[in-house]
């Protein structure tokens, strides 16, 4: 086994970092180049930007916050939402982007991701699966999870692979902003079946469930919220209340986490080190 | 000083940029052997596939402004199929030639259950040469540097490592060094500041 990747998910919309659960209703909680510095200098692994918006209201506003996080955070940076061609592809990494995840335009057109994986390599090319449970199966849906396609996950999965994508953001947003634990069978089936990487996305809640999905064969694994609330809760004890920034009210409350453990990179980290999980560690991820 | 991002069409190089910048340094992008020929140094980065670099190029004319680079004893920086592109040749497809700078062949990792590419980060640990005196210099012994690639370097000549990288048990070179020539697998860009570390080395010495 390689070095499991710990990821900070950041979903974006317009200028602000946002939350919500299911992928849906979203709160504001800041700046995202602010958070991806903090990630970056905890020891974050990767970043993963993903324009929340962009599949709906057809348009691409990442450019500018691609480029500033580029500027300060020297980790590889994965950015989805809206890619729909392969200029698209050339304007987000030149924008300093290393690889890009597509959802809805795999599905609409599956030789994309052929086109694409010849034309910038595999190893760019992350194909992102948006899963619910319906009726006893595992479904693809497109846009955050709204629109229902009939796919079949795990024959999707599999034909992804031959296309040429290298590697698989698989998110179950039946979990996602839960904090209730990863979907563990829908994880475990996939990586089974395929030899790309798979990185797990959807409902991490503490680092227990990082060990979870690990065992049931995920390389990596992305989460949002756990890192997030942390993240502001530690801001906010530093410097008391952040003034405009964000609808932080309920994070003052405590309310609204759910079943959410607030930890830092470097605590998820250390639950995997402890279960005997081989990830990289840094000087300054020890704090 | 002039240093030279060499263009030929495939991989990240606004991160490598990034990175100079970062560091005080102001480097150029450049894709014609005139610009490269006034060059002070030069960085040949690239992720991609090693036939499709070299074709680029050999039609191009840079690979003969490479060599002539090279010979010339100013600072040479390779990175990932950068690095790669130094050797003999490739058995990717039908046996690419390449620049032969350095002797070896370019070989695809065995899958023998591991996953390939290798996508994620991986420890450098020291072998043949000593860090001392290269940009490898103050780089912790099994530091941590991010990886992307199928392929991995052979060299016919031992002297000419300067570390190698276990991945899932199976342990190859990933980094030489030969006179002015360095070049890593790894991307330093993508590694952090262990990373930036290996630059800030580098851009001292040119």
């Amino acid at each position: 086994m390689g070095n499991v990747r710990v990821i900070a998910r950041l979903d974006i919309k317009g200028p602000n970092l946002v939350k919500g659960i299911h992928l849906e209703g979203l709160r504001v909680l800041g700046k995202p180049e602010e958070f991806a510095k903090y990630y970056y200098e905890n020891g974050a692994d990767e970043l993963f930007y993903q324009d929340v918006v962009a599949s709906l209201y057809e348009r691409n506003s990442l450019q500018d916050i691609v480029t500033r996080t580029a500027r300060q955070s020297f980790i590889p940076l994965t950015v989805g939402g809206g890619i729909r061609t392969l200029d698209d592809i050339r304007e987000t990494l030149r924008a300093g982007a290393d690889k890009v995840a597509i959802n809805t335009q795999a599905i609409k057109t599956p030789s994309f991701i052929q086109e694409a994986a010849r034309k910038f390599g595999s190893s760019t090319i992350v194909v992102a699966l948006e899963v619910i449970r319906t009726g006893g199966k595992f479904l693809c849906y497109t846009d955050c999870g709204r629109e229902h396609t009939g796919v079949d996950a795990l024959q999707w999965a599999a034909r992804v692979e031959e296309l040429g994508a290298g590697e698989i953001l698989l998110t179950s947003v039946d979990r996602e902003g839960t904090g209730t634990g990863f979907d563990l069978e829908l994880i475990r089936e996939v990586s089974r079946l395929v030899n790309i990487p798979v990185i797990a996305h959807g409902g991490m809640g503490n680092g227990q469930h990082a060990v979870e999905v690990v065992h049931a064969g995920a390389s990596a694994l992305a989460a949002a919220s756990v890192f997030h609330y942390d993240h502001l809760q530690r801001a906010h004890r530093q410097q008391g209340a952040h003034e405009g920034e964000g609808n932080v009210e309920f994070l003052k409350s405590g309310r609204g986490f759910g079943a959410i453990q607030p930890a830092n990179i470097p605590e998820i980290k250390s639950a995997l080190y402890s279960a005997g999980i081989p990830c990289r560690f840094t000087s300054t991820s020890s704090r | 000083m002039n240093i030279a991002i060499v263009d030929y069409q495939l991989g990240n190089l606004f991160s490598v940029k990034q990175a100079c910048q970062s560091l005080g340094y102001q480097a150029e992008i450049v894709s014609d052997p005139d610009s490269l020929r006034k060059s002070d140094a030069l960085i040949l980065p690239g992720v991609g596939a090693f036939a499709a670099a070299m074709t680029n190029l050999n039609q191009s004319g840079m690979k003969e402004a490479l060599l002539e680079f090279a010979a010339s004893g100013k600072s040479f920086l390779g990175i990932c199929l950068g690095m790669q592109l130094l050797f003999t040749e490739s058995e990717e497809f039908d046996q690419m030639k390449g620049l032969n700078l350095l002797e070896g062949q370019i070989k695809r990792i065995p899958s023998d259950g591991r996953k390939v590419p290798q996508v994620g980060w991986n420890q450098i640990h020291a072998a043949g040469q000593p860090w001392q005196g290269s940009c490898l210099k103050e780089v912790r012994e099994g530091e941590f540097m991010y990886f992307v690639h199928s392929y991995y370097c052979a060299p016919k000549e031992p002297s000419v490592v300067l570390c190698t990288t276990e991945y899932d048990g199976f342990s190859y070179c990933s980094a030489v060094r030969k006179d002015n020539v360095v070049a890593t697998q790894f991307h330093p860009e993508k590694s952090a500041e262990p990373g930036l570390t290996i630059y800030a080395n580098w851009l001292k010495s040119v």
